[in-house]
C-alpha cells in the first residue's frame, strides 16, 4: 500500500510562521464549517463514523472519547494536546509542529467547539522548548483570525519526564505537580484535569480532524483496514539509511517502510513503539502495521544483523528505570532489578535463574503496574526471549 | 530566608501553577536554591518538601548550580546505535568533567538525557535550547567554541 498524506499534507507546503499560507489551503475552513453549519453532535457522529483512533499508542476511539467528554456532566471542560512524545525513537510530532501548527490549532478550536470546552492546552516536552515561540506565533495568528472566539489555547511546558506523557501524569503536570500516574478509574472524560470532564488526543490524531469535517467520513473510513482507518505516521530510526518521518496508508507492510523506504540491510530486528513497544525479528517483517497487529506510537527502531539483543534490551531498561515515577513499586523495583540482571548478562555472568526471574517478574509487573509504564515494561524482555533466547542462553556461566 | 527582593514574582498565582514557577525561577536565577524554594512555598501556601518534591522530579529543573550552558546528551538507543558513547568520551575529554558536573569555569554543566526527538539525525545533543545532530568526535570542539 502506498505512501499517503493526510496528516502531513501541508509540512514543507505552507509557512508555518504565516497564517496566510495556511488559509491558501483551505486552512481554518473545517472549523468554519464546523462552527456555521454543524451542531457539536453532528461533529462527534461524523468522528466517530470516520473510524479515527488515537495515534499516542492506545488507539481509542476519538469520536467516543469526544462523546463521553460531551456527556459528562460539568460546567467547565478542557482539551489537552499531548505534544510530549517521550518515546524513545519518536520525533514525527516535532517534525508536524515544525512544519504546520495551524492545523493543530484549528482541530483544537473544533475539539473546543464539539465538547464544549473553552479552554485547551498544549503540553509540549520541555527537550521542544525552542518551538514555543514558533506555537505562541501560530496560536496568535489564529486567534487574530477569529479561530479562537470560542476557545482559546495555553501552552504548558514539561520540563523533562517521560512519565508525562501518560495522561494521568501530563494533567498532574499541567496541575504543577510531579507528574506521576493516576489510579483509573475515573477517566479523564469524566474526571481530567483539575477533576473536570477532559479530552487529550495526541498530536497526530488531531492533524487528522479538519480533513475529516471537510471531506466526509466516507472519505476517510475507505482509506486503511478494517479496524485502522486513514493513514499512520512513522518515525524511522537506527540501522536505516534514511531515517526520518513517513506517512502510510494504515495496513500498509513493515517491509515497505522498513526496506522499500527507509532503505535498511541485513536487518536482525526492530522494536516498533518505543521503550516499551514490541520487539520482532525480520521474519516477521511482512506484518501489516495496523491496530489489530502491530502498531504504537510509530516509533520504529531498526537494528542490523551486527547488533547484540542483550544490549539492546539493557539499554531499554536502563531508560525505563530512570523514568519511572516511581508511585507503584512493582514499576519502580521491577525495572530496576531488571536492569540488574541485564546488566549481568551483558557481563556474560548471568546464570540459569535470571531467566526465570525475568520472566516471572515480568508477570508481576504486566499484573500489578499502577499505568503503561510499568505494565508494558517487560515488552522487550519477553518479546526478545521469545525470538532471540540463544543470545540469552550464551551469556549464562 | 534572605530579606531582598522577591526573587521569582508569583503574579498572584497560586500551587496549580507551580511548575511554571519553577521552571520561570530557574530561567531567571539559573538553578532553584534553596531560598528559592522556601520562598516559593511561602507564596503557594506549600509545604518546601512538597515544593522540593516537584523541583526533584523532573530532569529539566535542578537544585545546585549549573553552568552558563546546559550540555545534554542523548543515551537513548537511536543514538547508542549511532555511538553516543564515543561522543560522551569526547566531551569527558575536551572538557575535563563527567555527566553531572560543571566545569570550573561555570561555562559548562554536562548531562546524560533520554530521549530528545532528534532521532534522524542521531547522535544528537541538546546545548540550551540547540540541537546539534549527526555529531562525531572532531566536530565537538568547534561545537563548544561557539558558546561563550
Amino acid at each position: 500500500m502506498p505512501e499517503k498524506q493526510i496528516v502531513l499534507k501541508n509540512c514543507g507546503v505552507i509557512d508555518p510562521r504565516d497564517i496566510a499560507t495556511y488559509l491558501d489551503k483551505d486552512g481554518l475552513k473545517a472549523l468554519e464549517k464546523a462552527r456555521d453549519e454543524m451542531t457539536p453532535e453532528q461533529i462527534i457522529e461524523q468522528l466517530k463514523a470516520s473510524g479515527l483512533r488515537g495515534r499516542g499508542g492506545a488507539g481509542f476511539p476519538c469520536g467516543l472519547k469526544w462523546e463521553l467528554a460531551r456527556g459528562a456532566l460539568g460546567d467547565e471542560k478542557y482539551i489537552i494536546c499531548n505534544a510530549d512524545e517521550g518515546e524513545v525513537g519518536t520525533f514525527k510530532d516535532r517534525y508536524i509542529l515544525e512544519r504546520d501548527p495551524f492545523t493543530l490549532i484549528e482541530a483544537l478550536a473544533i475539539a473546543g467547539y464539539a465538547v464544549g470546552a473553552k479552554r485547551g492546552y498544549v503540553y509540549l516536552r520541555a527537550e521542544y522548548h525552542r518551538l514555543l515561540d514558533l506555537l505562541r506565533g501560530a496560536i496568535t495568528q489564529a486567534r487574530e483570525k477569529g479561530a479562537l472566539s470560542h476557545f482559546d489555547i495555553d501552552i504548558r511546558e514539561g520540563a523533562g519526564a517521560y512519565i508525562c506523557g501518560e495522561e494521568s501524569a501530563l494533567m498532574d503536570s499541567i496541575e504543577g505537580k510531579r507528574g506521576e500516574a493516576r489510579y483509573k478509574p475515573p477517566f479523564p472524560p469524566t474526571s481530567g484535569l483539575w477533576a473536570k470532564p477532559t479530552i487529550i488526543n495526541n498530536v497526530e490524531t488531531l492533524m487528522n480532524i479538519p480533513q475529516i469535517i471537510l471531506n466526509g467520513a466516507d472519505w476517510f473510513n475507505q482509506v486503511g483496514t478494517e479496524q485502522s482507518k486513514g493513514t499512520k505516521v512513522f518515525s524511522i530510526s537506527g540501522d536505516v539509511k534514511k531515517p526520518g518521518v513517513y506517512e502510510l496508508v494504515m495496513g500498509s507492510q513493515l517491509r515497505e517502510l522498513i526496506e522499500g523506504l527507509a532503505l535498511a540491510e541485513r536487518v536482525k530486528m526492530i522494536q516498533i513503539g518505543g521503550a516499551t513497544g514490541r520487539i520482532i525479528p525480520y521474519d516477521m517483517i511482512d506484518a501489516p502495521l495496523a491496530f489489530e497487529s502491530i502498531l504504537g506510537a510509530g516509533a520504529i527502531i531498526v537494528f542490523d544483523e551486527s547488533r547484540d539483543t542483550i544490549d539492546i534490551v539493557h539499554r531499554t531498561l536502563e531508560f525505563l528505570a530512570e523514568e519511572s515515577c516511581g508511585k507503584c513499586t512493582p514499576c519502580r523495583e521491577g525495572t530496576e532489578v531488571m536492569v540488574e540482571i541485564m546488566e549481568k548478562l551483558y557481563k556474560g555472568e548471568g546464570v540459569e535463574r535470571d531467566i526465570i526471574t525475568l520472566e516471572q517478574l515480568s508477570q508481576v509487573m504486566m499484573l500489578s503496574s499502577l499505568c503503561g509504564l510499568g505494565q508494558a515494561a517487560p515488552n522487550p524482555v519477553l518479546d526478545s526471549l521469545q525470538h532471540f533466547r540463544n543470545d540469552y542462553e550464551s551469556r549464562i556461566k | 530566608m534572605s530579606g531582598t527582593q522577591e526573587r521569582v514574582p508569583t503574579h498572584g498565582r497560586g500551587k496549580e501553577d507551580l511548575l511554571v514557577l519553577l521552571e520561570e525561577a530557574q530561567s531567571k536565577s539559573g538553578y532553584l536554591s534553596e531560598d528559592i524554594i522556601t520562598e516559593l512555598a511561602q507564596s503557594v501556601a506549600m509545604s518546601v518538601s512538597d515544593v522540593y518534591g516537584v523541583a526533584t522530579f523532573y530532569s529539566f529543573l535542578s537544585t545546585k548550580p549549573l553552568g552558563r550552558n546546559i550540555i545534554r546528551i542523548c543515551q537513548s538507543l537511536p543514538c547508542h546505535l549511532k555511538d553516543s558513547r564515543m561522543i560522551i568520551e569526547s566531551l569527558e575529554d575536551e572538557l575535563g568533567i563527567k555527566p553531572g558536573e560543571t566545569t570550573l569555569d561555570g561555562k559548562f554543566s554536562f548531562e546524560l538525557a533520554n530521549c530528545i526527538g532528534v532521532c534522524d539525525e542521531a547522535p544528537v545533543m541538546l546545548i540550551n535550547n540547540d540541537v546539534h545532530g549527526n555529531l562525531t568526535p572532531e566536530k565537538i570542539s568547534e561545537i563548544l567554541k561557539s558558546y561563550k
